[in-house]
């Protein structure tokens, strides 16, 4: 018969776990899509070469590893006197690491609007703005959701690296739980099954929303 | 009135249109014809202000297209296109799709706008399709709901870019109805076209653009039936 050591309150210490990973994946996804939309939005207004020294500064945040980011940025502020809690500073470098993914994201489906429908909306008196928000903005989101959603699921499982920063997020808990009581296959199994439920909605509701924009467009 | 003068166009070294001048009266029909290349489309895009010119000027009752001066989304509102491409905003309705310029640009309420979308839809013969989205619809409706949400600004002016010329050859007939009704009405149009019995037949006068150059400009019966110009004879001898 199947015996285990795990009692209540330890799943409820996982579960809390899985309360600060979600914190974490909803500050870098907020914080991440609102930058990545301004970067976005700029990268297509202004000419490739002005564009080189945001594209650059987003290819490093894309190239280097999270877990290197997360422990520079940490001694960094340490070092610079900032006070940053490790909390904030892992919501920061996440951000920043998503806002790099995002960007491209945006960028490309703003361009994936054809021109001429843009070229249409501003024959009608349009402004730049009114074309921004009115059409380009509703058919980018249509190109932009399946990529955003695999984004936000990546971060979420991304976000177990801030546990080198001593936080307490869902892979930290599990960790703990696994030094005590010496069941790894059993704990990591409880674990793996709460980020899928952490993930799950998520997945499905880009899914439900591709299917319904499909039955319009 | 739409005057251009001395229109010098051009893409990088390539010289599309080189001089062209042309006055087009309220109430008015002209067609553009010629080959692939002629410029007479991109003559379209510069009138309302889509493209810029290098040299020369165009005036819109008075007031020139590329001014810096000149408040370009206001001019607009007055000069309706339609292009070759359907260009329908795929994520709306038909219905938003005539009422979206209208509220946005003009500020009109939802219930304003929709009391013209219906009256322009149903004149072009798609009052039973307000609520469909653009990919339920066929090539032609397309189209003529791009004409429907033009006319909804209540435009002094319309130009037709080729506007059949992405239509299967049995949906053409239905736009072209669409045009000859407009112009009964005595709007002011300007049609680049392939359809030389539409030009013959709705317009005022003809215009024959080859290699960026007028060449000629008359009336239908003089262009198709007497065409003083070397370049026009060779063109209408192909087409026909």
């Amino acid at each position: 018969m199947f015996e285990t050591s795990l009692t209540l309150n330890d799943l409820m210490f996982m579960l809390k776990g899985a309360g600060v990973t979600l914190l974490i994946t909803a500050f870098a996804v907020v914080g991440g899509t609102v930058m990545g939309l301004a970067f976005g939005v700029i990268r297509t207004q202004i000419k490739p070469w002005m564009a080189i020294p945001l594209t650059f500064l987003l290819d490093v945040f894309r190239s280097v590893p999270l877990l290197i980011q997360l422990i520079l940025a940490n001694a960094f502020q340490a070092i610079a006197g900032l006070g940053l809690s490790p909390f904030v500073t892992s919501c920061i470098v996440l951000s920043l690491y998503t806002s790099a993914y995002c960007t491209e994201i945006v960028r490309g489906a703003i361009e994936a609007v054809p021109m001429v429908t843009r070229r249409a909306a501003r024959s009608l008196g349009m402004t730049w703005g009114q074309d921004m928000t009115q059409i380009v903005f509703p058919m980018a989101l249509r190109v932009a959701l399946p990529s955003w959603i695999g984004l936000t699921l990546g971060v979420m499982k991304d976000s177990a690296l801030v546990m080198w920063l001593g936080i307490f997020e869902l892979l930290k808990s599990s960790q703990t739980l696994i030094t005590r009581l010496q069941e790894p296959m059993f704990i990591l199994l409880v674990t793996g099954a709460i980020y899928f439920m952490l993930s799950f909605p998520i997945a499905r509701l880009g899914g439900r929303l591709e299917k319904r924009w499909q039955e319009n467009d | 009135m739409i005057e251009i003068e001395n229109v010098h166009k051009s893409f990088g070294a390539l010289q599309v249109l080189k001089g062209i001048n042309l006055t087009v009266d309220k109430g008015e029909v002209v067609s553009v014809i010629g080959g692939s290349g002629s410029g007479k489309s991109t003559l379209l895009t510069c009138i309302n202000g889509l493209e810029p010119i290098q040299q020369g000027r165009i005036l819109v009752d008075g007031t020139e297209v590329h001014a810096k001066s000149t408040d370009l989304n206001k001019l607009r509102r007055k000069i309706g296109i339609v292009f070759q491409q359907f260009n329908a905003f795929p994520h709306l309705t038909v219905m938003e799709n005539v009422t979206l310029a209208p509220r946005k640009v003009k500020g009109m309420s939802k219930r304003d706008a929709e009391e013209i979308a219906v009256k322009q839809l149903s004149h072009v013969g798609l009052g039973d399709k307000l609520k469909v989205y653009p990919s339920r619809l066929s090539g032609g409706q397309q189209q003529r709901m791009a004409i429907a949400r033009a006319l909804a600004m209540s435009p002094d002016y319309i130009l037709f870019d080729e506007v059949t010329s992405a239509l299967d050859p049995q949906l053409v007939g239905e736009v072209l109805d669409t045009l000859k009704l407009l112009a009964d009405d005595g709007m002011t149009m300007i049609c680049v076209t392939h359809e030389m019995h539409f030009a013959r037949e709705v317009s005022d006068r003809v215009a024959f653009f080859n290699k960026g150059v007028m060449e000629e400009i008359g009336s239908p019966k003089q262009i198709f039936e007497s065409p003083q110009n070397e370049e026009t004879q060779k063109f209408l001898s192909n087409v026909r």
